[in-house]
């Protein structure tokens, strides 16, 4: 198996959907001549022509709408937010129209869509390209949520978004593109929708993450291991529909969970994990359930002093991580 | 009623600013803050490249544009919501190269934002400029309400709206010119029209050459001008202006002009347009050719152009260094202002 990129492991994917079926297509901004402001596309549009990579103008909420429409007339459109900060203006499309047309129709219409977005921090991004929007899309029924943290994940998830009859919110953390190598398999590797992932096998504790924090988690339990506590680590991989079993299964094994995320703390995806820990593992646990989020303030700034009190990372997490072991 | 696209052609004569109402001294003053936006914008690369700052977004090219419109409007009193490129205007309007450079390295003393934001994201309530952030043609809405405000009070201020074709394409920029002319508000659209929206070409942008002509629709003039040529700029806008304050409402402005730089420290603009391009754009730099002009009217002399060079200098070299020396914010920093008063947690 060849070692690949984030980045890299995308554009693949992308490009063996669209070899593989002609209704699939890329549209957003800067997509085309260019490739994507990071390149996901790069060379797909010399491969596939300006009607299957189309770089549409600015304007989210087109490219959205645009992208529903050619769904409910065949295609599978890839419809690419160039960063998740920038999904506002398609916030409309999005929850009052794709997430509703399966249900306001009682089946009759469904929207075979992915849109794609790179989120997250520890870019210098400040406010508006570094922000964190799971939470926010993950609340809205009829709507999808992935969130991959490595490479094979990232191509094997994007593969079952494009082939999905349901709308897709895909996220790419933007700090993981070129940081995350890994081991890609060949071949049509899907990864289902849906499946968390222990990532590493353990006992004393569980650590529960996804996206760049994924990566973090795994240098601190292996520092862990150096102290002799034994973490687990679960990725979630999907925010929406959540691995309930596979998260109830960590709890019961370890006891102790801590949840971590780079989005801000109210209403974030490790309160909805705890309170499926709460609901269906409530005897198994040894310690109180614990999270280690962002603060909340609207958006992570620039400045490196307030961008590094912002984001977890991996001395905040073995912190929290030592704490809980100690409880 | 619908009003017809005019183009303005540049006319000629050793007395243009003159003729136009603009001093000799006015003149010179528009000239020093395009050099000023011009030379903090070079430094700003420089530092970047050297790797001691991490982002850059550049006016170069646009200066033209951005201070022949804001020298038509009253510092102070006129709003301005400017773009990220918009270092003319807000130098313009009262902005100094230390607040650029402490915004740029993103300092405690930032006063746009405390350096929360990237560099571009300007703002200051004292001085008139509306405060940014990333989504483009958000604030074409805001410039509309602070319009409808002054009209709501009886005042005369008037209110011009910066942005980039690409974000003409939002709807936002629908929205805020059907309600301007709506209500006939003293608000003028500067349109920055540089040919591209990062990599996107204006023609997969709009099927129209000229943005200027979709005024029509909202029942105000457009009117297409030369954005690199300064004076050609200033009479226009003061043109709207004009017709701003006696009550005939919003002007669409489209000013023809060109990036020199990538779209930002970020980019690489080989990937999508070719040198021969930007060279043959670089020819008909803004600064140079009113410097051309200023020259063959004789209002600027070897000597006034040494000074103006010398305090241009000067004062990048202050603010810089006053700024790369100048405190971060401290972690606590991270937690104020969520709310006006008080904290939620
Ligand atoms: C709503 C939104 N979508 C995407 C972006 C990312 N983005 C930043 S600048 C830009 C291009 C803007 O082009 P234009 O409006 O022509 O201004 P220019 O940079 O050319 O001056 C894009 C796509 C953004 N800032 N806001
Ligand atoms: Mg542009």
């Amino acid at each position: 198996m060849a070692q690949k990129t984030v980045i890299e492991a995308i554009r693949e994917g992308m490009d063996e959907e669209m070899a593989r079926d002609p209704s699939v297509f890329l549209i957003g901004e800067d997509v085309g001549q260019r490739g994507g402001v990071f390149l996901a596309s790069d060379g797909l549009y010399k491969k596939y022509g300006e009607l299957r990579v189309i770089d549409s103008p600015l304007a989210e909420s087109c490219i959205v709408g645009v992208a529903i429409g050619a769904a409910v007339n065949g295609m599978r459109p890839i419809a690419e937010i160039q960063f998740a900060d920038f999904i506002a203006p398609a916030m409309n499309q999005i929850i009052e129209e794709a997430a509703r047309f399966c249900y306001r129709t009682a089946g009759d219409f469904s929207l075979p869509m992915v849109i794609r977005a790179p989120w997250g921090g520890g870019v210098h991004g400040a406010l508006y390209h570094s922000q964190s929007i799971e939470a926010t899309f993950a609340h809205i029924p009829g709507l999808k949520v992935v969130a991959p943290g490595t490479p094979a994940d990232a191509k094997g998830l994007l593969k079952a978004a494009v082939r999905d009859p349901d709308p897709v919110l895909f996220l790419e953390h933007k700090r993981t593109y070129r940081l995350v190598k890994g081991e890609v398999p060949g071949g049509d590797a899907v990864v289902p929708i849906g499946k968390a992932e222990v990532k590493r096998e353990g006992t004393d504790l569980s650590l529960i993450a996804y996206g760049l924090m994924l990566t973090y988690c795994l240098e601190v339990a292996e520092k862990l291991a150096a102290e002799d506590i034994s973490a687990e680590v679960l990725d979630l991989r999907t925010i929406k529909p959540i691995d309930q079993a596979a998260i109830v299964a960590t709890a019961k094994k370890t006891g102790k969970v801590l949840v971590v995320h780079e989005d801000t703390r109210f209403a974030g995806i490790a309160a909805e994990v705890m309170a499926i820990i709460m609901e269906q593992a409530f005897d198994a646990l040894d310690a109180p359930l614990m999270r280690l989020t962002a603060p909340d303030v609207p958006a992570m700034p620039f400045n490196h002093v307030l961008e590094q009190a912002f984001m977890p990372n991996a001395d905040r997490i073995l912190h929290k991580a030592k704490e809980l072991a100690a409880y | 009623m619908a009003t017809k696209t005019q183009e303005v052609e540049a006319k000629g004569g050793q007395s243009r600013h003159r003729s136009l109402g603009l001093s000799d001294d006015q003149a010179l003053r528009i000239y020093e803050v395009m050099r000023l936006a011009r030379a903090v914008d070079e430094r700003m690369w420089l530092i970047n490249r050297q790797g001691r700052a991490p982002f850059v977004i550049s006016c170069q090219g646009q200066e033209g544009a951005q201070v022949g419109s804001a020298a038509a409007l009253r510092p102070g009193q006129d709003w301005v919501a400017p773009y990220y490129r918009d270092a003319g205007v807000i130098l313009w309007f009262g902005m100094t190269a230390k607040d650029q450079m402490l915004s740029f390295f993103a300092r405690r003393e930032d006063p746009n934002s405390g350096g929360r934001q990237m560099p571009g994201h300007f703002g200051s309530r004292r001085l008139h400029i509306l405060t940014g952030g990333s989504p483009v043609a958000t604030q074409l809405l805001h410039a509309a309400g602070i319009a409808l405000a002054s009209k709501q009070r009886k005042e005369d201020a008037v209110t011009a709206a910066y942005f980039g074709e690409g974000a003409a394409s939002q709807g936002d920029c629908h929205e805020a010119m059907n309600f301007a002319g709506i209500h006939k508000l003293a608000v003028i659209f500067v349109c920055e029209n540089n040919g591209y929206a990062i990599s996107v070409p204006q023609s997969r942008q709009m099927a129209i050459p000229n943005l200027a002509d979709r005024a029509a629709g909202y029942g105000f003039p457009g009117v297409v001008v030369d954005g690199n040529d300064v004076l050609a700029c200033y009479e226009v806008t003061r043109h709207a202006v004009e017709r701003a304050r006696r009550g005939e409402g919003a002007t669409l402005i489209e000013a023809k002009t060109y990036r020199f730089t990538a779209h930002s420290s970020d980019d690489d603009d080989k990937r999508y347009r070719q040198a021969e391009e930007v060279a043959t754009w670089r020819q008909k730099d803004p600064i140079q050719r009113y410097a051309k002009y200023l020259r063959e009217s004789a209002t600027l002399t070897d000597p006034v152009e040494k000074d103006i060079t010398e305090r241009v200098d000067q004062q990048v070299d202050e603010a810089t260094e006053y700024a790369e020396q100048a405190p971060d914010p401290t972690p606590d920093d991270l937690m104020t202002f969520v709310y006006k008063q008080g904290t939620v947690s």
